[in-house]
């Protein structure tokens, strides 16, 4: 079966230009990073700050051009398409961001920051687009007196539900959610998360999970990689990776994360970078399971 | 039991706003001893911060006490004249902050402002001050600290500034650190060498921690007891191991339900009332 998203060989490189007589340098921020989704899965993308998940995942909606690679969407590579067929893909690729806070417009309605989307890819006359809106908002568990409120006056957690609501508007069928509920209180993160395992459910959506947070990724996904300075270092069956880490980096990664119970013994792998080769290629370590070692 | 260190008693903080007043701390008590460190947890707004600038006195306009004690090395913290409690604050009762880039001063050497803590309070000169901040830097295991102090902050990585930070907070060799989220900024790789520090030193120079946090992660790390608030009040407090494993109020039983990798069901569990985030 050919999977719903498949990126090959993906690569972004920034170029910081130094000073005037000294050659510009290459960030390699995404360097030939691979992996494919299929159809209702929930994929999980982890990795710490400046590790390239979160470029990974703005290239693959070309919101930033990656410099080489390709991202095949249901078996077409959308970085080959023309302006206006892009325009269309997007309808069923969306990004869900993770600060509510700065990523909704203050100064629109949530109703209009929710009908936006329609309203620019045209689709239907005022009174259907208002009756999707109301169908949204009750879907994300919002009340319909919200319709006229601006996003200040709503909770994070709140925001972060209308910020799902925009990006369902177009029925997409693969949701990007850049550490979408990152900034959430525990508990409000909690009914977030289960809020878009419910509407995968409801709306057969698939989700690129983005996230730092490693518990949260070994509960919600059924596969996870780990991105180490541009590269993806180990990836398979979260059930499979988290038992079994097999790449150092992937190892010190969680040995960091503080244990639950006071009692657990702190077994801390401290990562050291003269211990792998940063270029060997991802091999097979297991059943489902590859990483870089 | 040895006679606490920090002891609040029935603290109460108001904002008096132009229409209604909030009360963002609600009758808290807890104490800590020497040497013992003290979790507080709870989510946004809950007053935990608050709690925190009180103690120190820092709380800004419209905030103000309206009522309790706060007695700390045997005196009420909130009777004393501003010039005793500048001797306190700093230097007896330190704080770290989250966000170590608009904690540290962008245009100050970080050894010169390590040194100023000392000098401020009187406790070092000018030269000595600047022998100790390396020997300070050393002590939070910056390499190469006798160079690393002519740095300034935006030279460092955000665990270094928080070392930094760390630093600054003992030079004065205070008996009690107030630490507000000292590691949620951090990557969680960095965020295990801050933490490992932490412990080092605490045993080193037997100091006690009010540890503020909403991870429960880094509680159970880092905790001998707990206090767990809400809107406000303290709804729960015991030691560590009791409050995570057999937590008594419904809030701290909803809080520690949401967190993931503790219960296999996590997506089914019911939350407590109170955790909603629908108005």
């Amino acid at each position: 079966m050919t999977p719903l998203l498949d990126v090959r060989g993906l690569v972004k490189h920034f170029v910081r230009k130094r000073g005037l007589f000294q050659p510009p340098s290459i960030v390699k921020a995404v360097d030939d990073v691979s992996f494919a989704i299929h159809e209702g899965e929930m994929f999980g993308l982890v990795g710490e700050s400046g590790s390239g998940k979160s470029t990974t995942g703005r290239c693959i909606l070309r919101l930033i051009e990656p410099t080489a690679g390709e991202v095949l969407f249901r078996g077409e590579n959308v970085l080959a398409f023309p302006r206006e067929r892009m325009r269309l893909a997007r309808r069923d690729m969306q990004i869900v961001f993770q600060d509510p806070y700065s990523s909704l417009n203050p100064r629109m309605r949530a109703g209009d920051i929710v009908e936006e989307p329609l309203v620019i890819h045209g689709l239907g006359a005022r009174a259907e687009r208002r009756q999707r809106v109301a169908e949204l908002f009750e879907m994300v568990g919002l009340e319909p007196d919200h319709l006229q409120r601006y996003p200040h006056q709503f909770s994070g957690g709140q925001r972060q539900r209308i910020g799902i609501a925009r990006a369902l508007a177009l029925s997409p069928a693969l949701v990007i959610a850049d550490e979408a509920v990152s900034a959430l209180d525990v508990s409000i993160q909690a009914q977030v998360v289960r809020l878009m395992l419910e509407l995968r459910e409801r709306l057969k959506l698939t989700y690129l999970f983005i996230a730092h947070d490693l518990r949260l990724v070994e509960h919600i996904c059924g596969r996870v990689a780990v991105m180490y300075l541009g590269r993806i270092v180990e990836m398979g069956d979260t059930s499979a990776l988290f038992a079994n880490p097999a790449h150092p980096y992937t190892r010190a990664l969680l040995s960091a994360v503080p244990a639950l119970d006071p009692d657990t013994p702190r077994d801390r792998v401290v990562l050291d970078p003269r211990s792998f080769n940063p270029d060997a290629p991802l091999r097979a370590v297991g059943a489902a399971h590859v990483a870089a070692v | 039991m040895t006679a606490p260190l920090l002891d609040v008693r029935n603290l109460t903080v108001t904002f008096a706003g132009t229409h209604s007043t909030v009360t963002a701390v609600d009758d808290v008590s807890f104490h800590i001893a020497p040497g013992e460190t003290l979790g507080l947890v709870g989510e946004s707004g809950s007053g935990k911060s608050v709690t925190a600038f009180a103690i120190l006195r820092l709380l800004q306009s419209p905030g103000r006490v309206t009522g309790g004690q706060i007695f700390f090395e045997g005196r009420d913290l909130l009777s004393l004249p501003e010039r005793d409690m500048r001797q306190v604050r700093g230097a007896r009762i330190s704080l770290i902050f989250q966000e170590p880039m608009t904690a540290l001063n962008p245009v100050m050497r970080v050894g010169d402002q390590i040194g100023e803590a000392l000098t401020v309070h009187g406790m070092a000169s000018r030269a000595e001050a600047r022998q100790r901040a390396v020997e300070l830097l050393d002590a939070v295991h910056i390499p190469n600290a006798g160079e690393r102090v002519r740095d300034y902050a935006h030279q460092l990585s955000g665990g270094m500034r928080q070392r930094v930070m760390i630093a600054i907070a003992l030079a004065c060799r205070p008996a009690l650190v107030i630490a507000d989220e000292p590691t949620t900024a951090l990557d969680v790789t960095i965020q295990a060498q801050v933490l490992d520090l932490l412990r080092e030193l605490r045993a080193t120079f037997n100091l006690a921690l009010l540890l503020i946090t909403h991870d429960f992660g880094v509680i159970a790390e880092m905790a001998d007891r707990v206090a767990v608030m809400n809107k406000g009040s303290l709804v729960e407090q015991g030691p560590v191991r009791q409050v995570l494993r057999a937590p008594a109020h419904d809030y701290t039983r909803g809080l520690l339900a949401a967190v993931p990798g503790r219960d296999r069901n996590w997506d089914q569990t019911p939350f407590a009332p109170g955790t909603s985030d629908r108005r």
